[in-house]
């Protein structure tokens, strides 16, 4: 488990994070949510020892990320937006990585750039945007880490490669063993393209400057606001959304009825009602 | 899996499962999919499958049998088409009804369209 508690951090004057406090417990698929500048990526440095807390304390299970103890350091790993584009090939980085993972597996890695359709030997800087991305998201998985962070895992890549990102995403696990709940590992995926890992997340943690608005499982979201599609406005809406052929109404839930969550509609109702979001969400 | 756009998805994996028993493709004690397994079937997060398995265990449909694994139960049909008749009877008919009502369409039309 992730606990960030009074966590404070700026860049020299710039303020990121203000007396922050969260959780991520085991075994999830964490959804980061957040406009662009919000310190999602320094969220994720933070908790994999790239950057330090001014104050507060970030732990994951028994270890402080900024003691860069080893035995965490090869259970986590932290896959940047940015590409490789110098003239190794994927084969050759994963196996310099892999020296420092216990768990890395380098037939894993074989089997996931076939599914991802890259080819392992070809050089980085050969292969287009989206294929550097699936390379090295296979580089990423085959580490087998208990913890994953991924950020923006899905930009630059078509519609079929997002599909198969949700794929290799799903089928992932520490050990090969899938029908095993129990040893599923925490990934993070920070994003703002929604749309692409909406059925995938759970739960979603939306960020604010310099706070967390929510950190919620779709359970929890769907018991307190109520998501109606039709065809008029309501009054009562937190938010409403045109979509072709009415509207998305979000709602407070008070009559305990069950809808499915739009995660766009809610990340807009969440940034629109900050106050009245949190009220909800914390009785 | 293409899902419709204003269900909860964990609804619709729940009647997936209810119409693979209903359409034989699991029967009487069949050991279904574990929630790893249809969770990458059907693309959706793992907590997601949870909570359809977690409804159809409630409704008695499928038994958790500890270690091993989700059966479906000796009942599962009769469950499924009691529920489900249900919902049309007090749901879907009444919609067709008002539309018979509204087409002017007889009791007589009516009975040769199901006798044919």
């Amino acid at each position: 488990m992730i606990t960030i508690k009074n966590l404070d951090f700026s860049y020299k004057n710039a303020a990121v994070f203000r007396n922050i406090s969260l959780e991520f417990k085991k075994g999830n698929i964490y959804g980061l949510l957040g406009e662009n500048g919000v310190g999602k990526t320094t969220l994720l440095k933070i908790i994999c020892g790239l950057q330090f807390p001014n104050n507060g304390t970030c732990r994951v299970d028994d270890f402080i990320p900024q003691e860069r103890n080893p035995h965490f350091l090869q259970n986590i790993f932290y896959l940047p937006e940015e590409v490789i584009t110098d003239d190794t090939t994927p084969d050759v980085y994963v196996n310099k990585l892999g020296v420092f993972y216990p768990n890395y597996d380098y037939s894993y890695f074989l089997n996931l750039m076939k599914e991802l359709e890259v080819d392992p030997k070809r050089k980085f800087n050969a292969l287009s945007f989206g294929q550097k991305k699936k390379a090295l998201l296979a580089c990423a998985l085959s580490l087998r880490t208990e913890y994953l962070l991924l950020d923006e895992p899905t930009n630059g890549l078509d519609i079929p490669s997002k599909a198969l990102f949700r794929k290799v995403i799903l089928q992932h696990g520490v050990t090969t063993d899938t029908t095993d709940l129990h040893r599923l590992p925490t990934i993070i995926i920070s994003t703002h393209q929604v749309k692409d890992v909406e059925n995938l997340i759970d739960p979603i943690v939306i960020l604010d400057h310099d706070e967390v608005l929510l950190n919620a499982t779709f359970e929890e979201i769907s018991s307190k606001l109520f998501f109606e599609y039709g065809a008029e406005k309501s009054d009562e809406a937190l938010y409403t959304e045109q979509m072709p052929g009415g509207f998305i109404n979000v709602i407070p839930n008070k009559f305990e009825m069950d809808s499915k969550v739009n995660v766009e509609a809610l990340f807009n109702a969440v940034r629109n009602n900050k106050k009245r979001i949190k009220e909800i969400f914390n009785n | 899996m293409e899902f419709k756009a204003h269900q909860p998805i964990y609804l619709q994996i729940y009647l997936y499962i209810c119409e693979m028993i209903l359409n034989g493709k699991y029967n009487i004690g069949d050991k279904i999919m574990s929630v790893r397994e249809m969770a990458i079937e059907v693309g959706v997060n793992p907590n997601t499958v949870m909570r359809s398995y977690e409804l159809l265990q409630s409704k008695n449909i499928i038994i958790n049998k500890r270690g091993i694994g989700f059966n479906v139960s000796e009942n599962a049909k009769e469950l499924i088409l009691e529920e489900q008749k249900k919902q049309f009877m007090e749901e879907e008919l009444p919609e067709i009804i008002k539309k018979f009502k509204m087409f002017g369409i007889s009791m007589k039309e009516i009975e040769n369209l199901i006798e044919n």
